[in-house]
């Protein structure tokens, strides 16, 4: 394996990864389904003192 | 007796007996005797407390003792790094404070500084954080009996044969990571305990959520025990010495040394302190994080980007063009997760912003974001590398650090530690809340000094260094350059002097909460009081 190889690689398939990842990260965060949950886990510091 | 915890520890000290009778060095003689007299402290304390035999029960509640522990220990190395760090502070504004001996020389004395302010104070503000929030979130006793303070005593014992190695000129030269190849092992005996320890107390928890405090936590043990062991790969020269070799070399060595070095900011200075601001802020303003879905993307983009930004570090180096530029994209778009996080801190107020006149612990919180963004800001501006090849080298990095690391890291945990105090002293409030207002405006204005002053010297310095005549040759000798920072480093020892001063304030009303005590001073009001005639 070359430089020009590697260098390739990363220019896409990294892209592409780090992309998907981002958006896979966006939609479960972000998704609707999931706005109860996450607002209800805000509220887990306060359960205890 | 449990053989899963006496025989290591005999083992231990038999070891430790071994390194000191086939020493190679004094150094390793006294580190011999030290592992060894640590093994015989450690079933004395096994046998005389009977950890062994008590099996908790549901009554126990929470371990709040080791989390007292570490309030103590963490309050004792802040004041022994910053201490540290003013007197080398002092010895470059001073240099006859060199004392002309090899163990107070500033080369051995500042990594001593370093090890301590890191891996001695946050370190220690970073277990004992970790262990309280971890049972709070989980709503779950922290799991295990001994192994707790196996870890709490097994990082103090790194911490010692750490600290007093430097000032024998033990060292291995990678910066932040100076121990020697027997140090390395040790903490990674502890750091993996310590994993178990926090993934078991997640794995018994009632929550069914875990909360976003103890992800960015668990990165941070994770990604620490992996940049240690990759790191610190090295081959001793004898079993009972103290010198060992690494298994990189040349350009290699050096980028290892700097994926590991910028990732213990990211994941020792950032993640694991980004865990205290997730939970202790919203506690502190009574509040819910501003947007738990923002803390998630904050959390996954921050982990996925820092891991590439070392190469930041060797612009202009050896190393190949397209790394440089790979660490510089990298270190840019860092930029947006930081703020993110600090935007989801700060806002977390809205709407309460009134709760800064009356409550100095949040004012302490509240800073230490300002500063984390103006670091995180100052941290991807510097990766440029236009930017760098001025910067480079020069004290602009040292008060870029230290902005971080004062402002960031130092009053966050100034933060948690006074939120603390009451709670695991079993008392109802803070000896002072005036004190925490003097320890603010004291550590602020030290902030400011030492900032302020390395900006100015920094820049000054590289401007000389790349200064040409006419004629082509540099304008100015070195010797010229390090006499013009003289002003600048007694205002940055001056700074010290007031951040120190500061957390010996903090100290002091510490003890003082231990001991149930309240200060007769004027309470704070929502309403401003009228002015006395």
């Amino acid at each position: 394996m070359n430089y020009e190889t590697l260098a390739h690689f990363a220019h896409t398939w990294g892209l592409v990864y780090l992309v998907v990842l981002f958006a896979g990260v966006l939609f479960y965060a972000l998704r609707p389904s999931a706005r109860a949950k996450f607002e209800d886990a805000a509220q887990i510091p306060f359960k205890e003192d | 007796m449990n053989w899963l915890i006496s025989f290591p520890i005999g083992l231990t000290g038999v070891i430790g007996l071994m390194l000191a009778a086939k020493a190679q060095d004094p150094a390793m003689y006294g580190h011999g005797l030290v592992f060894f007299v640590a093994a015989v402290a450690a079933i004395f304390c096994v046998i005389s407390r009977n950890l062994l035999a008590k099996k908790i029960s549901a009554e126990d509640g929470y371990n709040d003792e080791i989390v007292r522990a570490g309030l103590i220990a963490s309050t004792f190395w802040g004041i022994v790094g910053f201490s540290a760090g003013l007197f080398i502070a002092l010895q470059l504004a001073f240099p006859d404070l060199n004392f002309d001996t090899s163990v107070t020389n500033f080369g051995r004395l500042r990594p001593l500084h370093t090890s301590a302010v890191i891996f001695a104070f946050g370190g220690n503000v970073l277990i004992m954080t970790s262990f309280h929030v971890v049972q709070r979130t989980c709503r779950a006793r922290l799991a295990g009996n001994w192994s707790p303070w196996f870890v709490f005593w097994g990082y103090q014992l790194f911490i010692v044969l750490a600290a007093s190695g430097y000032v024998l000129g033990v060292t291995q030269s990678k910066e932040y990571a100076e121990p020697e190849w027997y140090v390395d092992i040790w903490l990674t005996i502890v750091w993996v305990v310590y994993l178990v320890v926090f993934m078991a107390t997640l794995a018994k928890r009632k929550e069914p959520h875990i909360y976003v405090a103890n992800w960015f936590y668990l990165a941070f043990i994770v990604t620490v025990a992996l940049l240690h062991l990759v790191n610190n790969a090295a081959v001793p020269v004898s079993f009972a010495g103290t010198k060992s070799y690494t298994l990189f070399a040349g350009v290699q060595d050096a980028l290892t040394q700097w994926w590991y070095g910028h990732n213990a900011v990211g994941f020792f200075l950032t993640a694991g302190f980004l865990g205290i601001m997730y939970y202790f802020i919203p506690k502190q303003a009574e509040r819910p994080i501003y947007s738990y879905r923002l803390s998630i993307v904050h959390f996954w983009s921050l982990i996925f980007l820092y891991i590439w930004a070392g190469p930041h570090h060797l612009l202009y180096t050896a190393l190949p063009d397209w790394a440089q530029t790979l660490g510089m994209t990298f270190s840019v778009m860092l930029w947006m997760p930081s703020w993110g996080g600090m935007i989801n801190g700060l806002m977390t107020l809205s709407g309460a912003w009134d709760k800064l006149r009356t409550d100095p612990i949040l004012r302490i919180m509240v800073l230490s974001l300002a500063f984390y963004g103006m670091s995180t800001f100052e941290g991807p501006l510097m990766a440029i590398k236009a930017v760098n090849a001025l910067s480079h080298y020069t004290d602009w990095t040292v008060g870029h650090v230290h902005s971080g690391a004062l402002g960031w890291v130092g009053m966050v945990s100034f933060g948690a530690i006074y939120f603390l105090a009451p709670r695991v002293f079993g008392q109802a409030q803070l000896y002072s809340l005036r004190l925490v207002s003097l320890h603010f405006w004291m550590a602020t204005f030290g902030i400011v000094f030492y900032a302020a002053a390395m900006w100015v010297s920094g820049i000054l310095q590289g401007l000389m260094w790349r200064a040409y005549d006419q004629l082509g040759f540099l304008e100015y000798s070195f010797a010229e350059t390090v006499e013009a920072m003289h002003p600048f480093y007694v205002i940055r020892a001056l700074g010290g002097v007031l951040f120190l001063g500061g957390a010996l304030v903090m100290a002091y009303n510490v003890y003082r909460t231990s001991r149930g005590d309240v200060r007769i001073e004027q309470p704070y009001t929502a309403v401003p009081q009228p002015a006395v005639a």
